[in-house]
């Protein structure tokens, strides 16, 4: 299975790793600079996010190693490690602002969600690829993605985590639309959702509410979830064109943005470095999200195509809620900015999605 | 090529398209809200965060207004200034809280606490320093305002109760929430006031209303300059009792500075119309923000001013407890109304005399003169005839050995014992010399004086009613969101000819007996006398003034009036008193029901004009 040969490294996806190692660095200097304090210039916190950017490269390579195809027959795995490891959280969880999402492993703490949605995407287009072709799915090929997407999605929400769930949510369901769903079979789904919705709603946290209430009416709460956007949008508008510069980012500084090294990192990149910066950064990540999708593109077969789909569908949910969220036009629900916020298991995860989109591509030509 | 293009199928690819078609759209719409935000937007959100500041300042809502029975004020808001801290605002922490307390003569123990306090909290988060800021204080801050970055005055609405120490068991007090009551209650922000005890703690849901905000814009140095948004806050609902101020004052004033209860409600569905107890607290000192030395006060005081007596204090009924004895034997056939025993001023029992309050003896009695002249030999034949498990099991039905369910926190239910009673306590059973004094009302028996009202309520109209202090609680609009209905507790199923001689014997008590200071001119009163005796039992009495204060008999009243269409029924317990029930406890039900039947005929013929809703009410 380890077989590397010439003809592979000559495939080798050059530009998607160019696009990734940009995206980290621009990552790495925000996560300084949020975490910045008086008198120190590199915080404890950068110099773990820029090892856990190493661990990622090593990551990705192990992704790439193998012949993708390998998770066509063994795709599974990964999936039941996943649900494992969620229940794990569940009894043996360490817990941190009121959620129990992490487990500890002695100097470092995993999250086991970002690992679940991954494996959630390979389950998912292993079981669906068969099915893909010119034949809209019916609605009995959509029990076992159902049965595959409700424990994960139901274990992340109780940690409680709505963000990732609600992007495992999405992520999945782009992924069945790719697959040939009928957009009737959604509005079916939305018809059993919609009377069910009031029941969920009843179990989301009071603070989960409280922000999807904020985005629906952001007067409601002004003092809450409300003032979060607000400020965030007030960090983001008042870079300007320029940006405030590098640590300057008064915002930031002044501790009025939530979770800056986070959830809200990306305001605090465009504080410091402006229209030009953000712009610049946005389409970074564009860049990154259409070589991936080039990548789709030149596979050679439907698994290949739907596997490639499914990690960039996953990374551009992701970056596009986290951006949304920042910038108001989104509700707050708490979701990282891939390759970019703090945090070990998200930046492993990511590379992962990473190394497994370069295996596919690497292989396009090979038999 | 051609040949691995076929493997994919075509409509994939097609779908594939649209994804991507959707997430370039996704990205412009991004960078279209950068450039709204970051250019068209720019300059006004980079003036927010540059000169201007926005701060969260919590509204919170004031609280309900609590009025009487003829919507009189007993609880209300009014507006206070405080002094409140953002910690982030203040250049220099230590020498600004320091000059704060040098102007707002704190301690600089106290103002330490802050500081540990602000280290704890986000530093842009409001910190009360100060409630309710004197007027020299407020002139002082604001003449030190440039010096005291960071600091600013707050109006909020301030608790105030006019009636001070009057009634305060029963209203209770509010204080900040504690950490507890932030975990418990997500409405809840640090520095809310929340009721703690009485009713502002029961009706703490209605009376607290929906709290506001606001997001205010401040300079550098903390001043407010203009609000950019609000959320308006809905005021507490508006608590109507069922109690009189009429009448609570005109109780309070009989006690006067004795301390023990007086509790007046209508037998007819147990609201309470006056409920004093002494020594009480001010909750005022609460509403400002209880100062360490006053509430170690309260605490430490022997006399126990915190505790609700009514509910929580568990006397022995004395006398009084022989209307069960009484009621237990008629309505048993242990004796008929005409079954007669002699006094001779005690009795032997085993080796121990049982005495009798009269030394010289009642000499031959029936039931009815045994209640009048509250003869303990006559109840301590009848007790052993009827055995204390029949006694307990009527008192149990009038509503005694159980709480009476007042809305009120840690009521107390007394104790009524039996045989099975002393098995489970004490592992030994009951001898039959403990009945005795069983029967009159002293050994193991002891009842709460809310209890005792409800006693008397029984025997007045044959049942008893939760006590209830909340006639309805309505919104500041007037539309009523609660009653609190009359519930039964307990009916004494006795025969109605037992009812009567048992009522006959009691108005005679009144009209001629141990309870004569009751009368009231014009209304037929029933009612029972109660010493009872705090140390020793049995031995003979001596005078109060010649004992210490603690161990002096308790004075215990019970009565209703009018005997034949029961409107009030009152309870009056004197703490170690300076005499007996009749001569002490009596005087005071007599005033407490002659102001209930003056005032009842003076609004009934309209000289209570001046008390009209119209007047009183806001």
């Amino acid at each position: 299975m380890l077989r590397i040969d010439r003809r592979l490294i000559t495939h080798f996806d050059w530009l998607l790793l160019v696009c990734t190692l940009l995206v980290i660095g621009c990552g790495l200097v925000t996560v300084l600079s949020a975490t910045h304090s008086p008198g120190r210039l590199v915080s404890p916190l950068a110099v773990r996010q820029a090892m856990w950017a190493g661990a990622g490269l090593i990551c990705m390579l192990l992704a790439l190693s193998f012949d993708y195809h390998w998770l066509e027959r063994y795709g599974w795995i990964p999936y039941v490690l996943g649900i494992i490891l969620l229940l794990a959280v569940t009894v043996a969880g360490s817990s941190g602002g009121g959620a129990r999402r992490w487990i500890d492993l002695g100097p470092v703490s995993l999250q086991p969600s970002e690992f679940a949605k991954l494996a959630l995407i390979i389950a998912l287009v292993r079981y669906l690829h068969r099915q893909a072709g010119d034949t809209p799915l019916t609605l009995r090929a959509l029990i076992v993605p159902f049965a595959l997407l409700v424990p994960v999605a139901a274990l992340i929400l109780k940690q409680p985590d709505l963000g990732t769930a609600v992007v495992v949510c999405m992520t999945a369901g782009m992924v069945l639309l790719l697959s040939g769903l009928r957009l009737r079979w959604i509005l079916a789904v939305a018809a059993v959702v919609v009377p069910v919705a009031p029941y969920l709603w009843h179990h989301l946290k009071p603070y989960q509410q409280r922000r999807i209430l904020t985005f629906i009416d952001p007067q409601a709460d002004p003092l809450g979830a409300g003032y979060h956007i607000i400020q965030s949008k007030i960090a983001i508008g008042s870079g300007l064109l320029h940006g405030k510069g590098f640590l300057r980012g008064t915002q930031n500084h002044l501790n009025f943005l939530p979770e800056q090294h986070t959830d809200f990192i990306f305001a605090v990149f465009a504080e410091e470095w402006g229209f030009i910066g953000a712009t610049i950064l946005v389409v970074l990540y564009a860049a990154l999200l259409m070589r991936c999708f080039v990548i789709a593109f030149r596979a050679r077969d439907s698994f290949g195509v739907l596997l490639a789909f499914g990690l960039t569908a996953g990374i551009f949910c992701q970056v596009f809620v986290n951006m949304g969220m920042a910038m108001g036009v989104l509700p707050v629900v708490g979701v990282t900015l891939p390759f970019f916020s703090y945090g070990g298991s998200s930046m492993l995860a990511c590379m992962v999605a990473i190394g497994l989109l370069m295996n596919i591509s690497m292989r396009r030509f090979t038999f | 090529m051609p040949l691995m293009q076929r493997e994919v199928p075509l409509g994939l690819r097609r779908r594939l398209l649209v994804a991507l078609a959707g997430s370039i759209v996704g990205f412009v719409v991004l960078l279209g809200q950068l450039w709204n935000l970051q250019i068209l937007q720019g300059e006004e959100m980079r003036a927010s965060s540059e000169s201007n500041r926005i701060r969260l300042r919590r509204v919170q809502a004031t609280r309900g207004t609590v009025l009487d029975r003829h919507r009189r004020v007993i609880v209300d808001s009014r507006p206070s200034f405080d002094a409140v801290l953002v910690p982030e605002d203040a250049r220099d922490l230590p020498l600004t809280i320091e000059t704060l307390a040098q102007l707002l003569r704190h301690s600089t123990a106290e103002m330490h606490t802050l500081l540990a306090q602000t280290s704890e909290r986000p530093p842009f988060e409001e910190l009360t320093v100060k409630r309710d800021l004197s007027w020299d204080e407020v002139v002082a801050l604001e003449t030190h305002q440039l010096e005291l970055p960071g600091v600013s005055l707050q109006i909020t609405p301030r608790r105030s109760y006019p009636l001070g120490t009057e009634l305060a068991h029963l209203i209770g007090y509010v204080g900040e929430a504690s950490p507890q009551d932030l975990a418990a209650d997500p409405r809840y922000r640090m520095g809310d006031l929340v009721g703690k005890a009485g009713l502002e703690k029961e009706l703490e849901q209605h009376l607290r209303g929906v709290s506001g905000g606001q997001q205010v814009e401040v300079d550098a140095v903390g001043r407010r300059l203009r609000v950019l948004r609000e959320v308006e806050e809905i005021p507490g609902s508006i608590v109507q009792l069922t109690i009189d101020l009429d009448l609570q004052s005109a109780a309070a004033g009989a006690l006067g500075a004795r301390d023990g209860v007086v509790v007046a409600l209508d037998p007819n569905n147990g609201d309470i119309l006056a409920f004093v107890n002494h020594p009480a607290f001010d909750p005022n000192l609460f509403a400002r923000g209880i100062r360490g030395d006053e509430w170690r006060a309260l605490v430490g005081d022997p006399l126990k001013p915190l505790n609700d007596r009514a509910i929580q204090g568990q006397y022995p009924p004395g006398s009084t407890f022989k209307i069960v004895v009484a009621t237990a034997a008629l309505d048993e056939n242990v004796i008929n109304p005409f079954t007669r025993i002699s006094c001779g001023g005690g009795v032997w029992f085993g080796n121990r005399y049982f005495r009798c309050w009269k030394k010289g003896g009642h000499g031959s009695m029936n039931v009815h003169d045994a209640l009048v002249n509250s003869c303990d030999v006559f109840f301590y034949q009848v007790a052993q005839r009827l055995g204390v498990d029949a006694i307990a099991r009527y008192a149990r039905a009038f509503g005694l050995g159980a709480p009476t369910g007042i809305a009120l926190e840690h009521e107390q239910k007394g104790i009524i014992p039996d045989t099975d009673w002393k098995r489970q306590r004490f592992k030994q059973p009951w001898y039959a010399g403990e009945t005795l004094s069983v029967a009159i009302g002293q050994g193991y028996v002891t009842a709460t004086p809310l209890q005792m009202a409800n006693l008397i309520a029984s025997v007045a109209v044959g049942k008893h009613f939760r006590p209830r202090y909340v006639a309805h609680v309505e919104t500041p609009d007037g539309e009523v969101v609660h009653t609190d209905a009359p519930e039964v507790r307990g009916v004494l199923e006795v025969r109605d000819t037992t009812m009567r001689q048992v009522r006959d014997a009691l108005r005679d008590v009144v009209g001629r007996g141990t309870g004569k200071k009751a009368q009231v001119k014009g209304i037929e009163v029933a009612g029972k006398t109660g010493t009872s005796q705090v140390v020793t039992l049995g031995k003979e009495r001596i005078k109060a003034s010649k004992l210490p204060r603690n161990q002096r008999d308790h004075a215990w009243f019970v009565a209703y009036a009018p005997t034949e269409d029961p409107q009030i029924a009152v309870v009056t317990l004197v703490e170690h008193a300076e005499g007996g029930g009749g001569a002490v406890a009596a005087p005071i039900a007599q005033q407490v029901m002659e102001t209930f039947f003056r005032l009842k005929t003076e609004r009934e013929s309209g000289y209570a004009q001046d008390r009209s809703p119209a007047d009183h009410t806001f």
